[in-house]
């Protein structure tokens, strides 16, 4: 039996006064740690506000794609869609992959924090970054020009929620059930594959064939689509909204069940 | 009309866990007294991690019954977890997070946390608060896992290798932790593949291999049952031990196994070790590396598995 050094740890030091902690303190500070973590984060950045923002500007500038004038208009609410969907799918996906391989969801699933507000922190997190997402996005087009149709702010909020809940929901089911690397691998894919052909860059209407129909069930599609419907027209689309809360329903069933701790 | 035997910290009966068709743990029964330290010991693959993520609530048994604090770890796991305070074998934070946050973010789910400054002082980690935990050694990581099982002020604290990859100071410190915390009135489990360290801290050693008992009991009780002490030195070969043996108490054998190495056996007290350097003066001779051993619990281990402990 080993004797105590004195005075390192006086008695009494440790003396159990166990409890759960205030549930909001709990759930705020899961939040915010992971927000600051993803603003930290170089590449969490890159993919969720410098590549948004770049093409916002090229996209806007140059005539590379065709878009109608006034170019900024149609422009971001395609950029405010890819915006979501970086930030909720793809970002929130790859950091929860190698948060589980750290062992993290293992030692906030140790505390007193309830297992639903594991997810719960996560989806706030993401939508404080979405939030920074929008002030940026939204003050570099309007410096641009961008007249948005006032009408079409309330619903463009309910759909970048819904995007954000539909797109979380996709992030957890993936990042929570498979290996970091694939993980990674199949985000990176999937971004890809949606910003080039599931409605962010072009229009569903400027697709070829089948995939213009294909394209405004998707996630992507619906929401860049309803976006830029009712910031342009100032109506609300409320399919968009629909397609949008089925694969928020959907994917949250199966992550339920899918998603596991390390 | 009787009173009820105290409740267990943890109790364990009867737990099995398999993998495939691996039975990581087998039918093994253990039990941690209230405000008592148990070292679970045993070789790398014995079952040591699994017996206690099954503690912990991450591991479902296959059969058995386990009860921490009296609770079931799964079934009553949103009761259980403010009361329990755990260290992982290796990571638990996320690879950007500073030091602090981390342990400032586990404190956050306790009702009464420990002052998050302090125990990263008293941990040897103020320096490194503001490094990202990817950047930390190892060493460091663990102590900061360390703090995140301590800071809610816990009454079972589990800990899988606590000491893995820390520099005997840092080893030191976590011993002071162990003992603090059991004179505190905490229990503690912790796993270990060092038997001095489960010899330097536990009331109670659980030794395992293959996921079955191999022996239990205190130290002093694992290491003495059957045991000869012994005390050896070396010295020019071959001379006459009758007279040390006839000055020798009753019951100590002198003999000289190999040339000039010479073996007493026996209850080797400093009354032994007296007569035996006299008699070295008498004979006009220096005992070289004059030393005394009992048995360790890496003999009783190595004697009831045929197997290193440190493997």
């Amino acid at each position: 039996m080993t004797t105590l050094s004195p005075d390192t740890f006086p008695p009494g030091t440790f003396a159990p006064a166990p409890g759960r902690g205030a549930l909001t303190r709990m759930l705020l500070t899961q939040a915010r740690t992971e927000f600051v973590l993803t603003l930290r984060n170089g590449e969490q950045v890159l993919l969720t506000l410098l590549i948004p923002l770049g093409m916002l500007i090229g996209l806007t500038l140059l005539n590379v794609v065709p878009v109608p004038s006034p170019r900024v208009d149609h422009v971001t609410p395609r950029m405010l869609a890819l915006a979501v969907m970086s930030t909720a799918f793809t970002g929130q996906a790859i950091a929860l992959g190698f948060d589980r391989r750290y062992g993290v969801l293992k030692r906030l699933a140790a505390t007193a924090l309830p297992r639903w507000s594991l997810v719960a922190g996560r989806m706030l997190a993401v939508l404080g970054v979405v939030l920074v997402q929008l002030v940026v996005l939204g003050a570099a087009a309007l410096a641009l020009g961008w007249h948005p149709e006032l009408a079409g702010m309330a619903p463009a909020v309910l759909l970048i929620l819904a995007g954000t809940l539909a797109f979380g929901a996709l992030g957890v089911l993936l990042g929570g059930a498979l290996r970091a690397e694939v993980v990674l691998a199949v985000a990176n894919t999937v971004w890809l594959a949606l910003v080039v052909a599931g409605g962010i860059v072009l229009a569903a209407h400027a697709l070829p064939g089948p995939l213009a129909t294909i394209v405004t069930a998707l996630p992507s599609g619906a929401l860049a689509e309803g976006l830029h419907t009712a910031l342009v027209t100032g109506t609300t689309p409320w399919n968009a909204l629909v397609v949008l809360l089925a694969w928020a329903a959907g994917a949250a069933v199966l992550a339920a069940r899918t998603l596991r701790l390390s | 009309m009787t009173l009820p035997a105290p409740l267990a910290a943890v109790e364990v009966r009867g737990l099995v866990r398999s993998f495939g068709a691996l039975r990581a743990v087998d039918g093994l029964d253990l039990r941690v007294q209230p405000a008592t330290v148990l070292a679970l010991l045993g070789p790398n693959g014995a079952g040591k991690t699994t017996t206690v993520e099954v503690c912990e609530g991450f591991q479902r048994p296959d059969a058995g019954v386990v009860r921490v604090l009296g609770l079931d770890p799964i079934a009553d796991g949103a009761e259980l977890r403010p009361r329990v305070g755990v260290m992982p074998q290796g990571g638990g934070a996320y690879p950007g997070v500073r030091a602090t946050e981390m342990l400032a973010l586990v404190a956050a789910c306790a009702a009464h946390p420990l002052d998050v400054g302090w125990l990263l002082e008293m941990l040897g980690l103020a320096g490194v608060a503001r490094v990202p935990y990817k950047r930390l050694s190892g060493g460091q990581q663990q102590r900061l896992a360390l703090a995140c099982a301590l800071v809610g002020r816990p009454e079972v604290v589990f800990l899988d290798e606590p000491t893995s990859g820390m520099d005997p100071q840092a080893r030191r410190l976590v011993w002071d932790i162990i003992t603090r915390l059991r004179a505190d009135g905490v229990s503690v489990l912790f796993t270990t593949h060092l038997m001095e360290e489960a010899e330097a801290l536990a009331d109670q050693v659980v030794i395992i291999d293959h996921g079955r008992l191999v022996a239990q009991g205190s130290p002093a009780e694992l290491t003495s049952a059957g045991a000869q002490r012994q005390l050896r030195f070396g010295a020019r070969p071959g001379l006459e031990l009758d007279p040390l043996c006839t000055a020798l108490p009753e019951g100590c054998r002198v003999s000289e196994p190999r040339p000039g190495g010479y073996l007493v056996e026996g209850l080797i007290d400093p009354q032994v070790m007296a007569t035996v350097t006299a008699w070295c003066a008498q004979q006009g001779v220096f005992a070289e590396d004059l030393r005394v051993s009992k048995r360790s619990l890496e003999d009783v281990f190595l004697e009831l598995t045929g197997r290193e402990l440190r493997s």
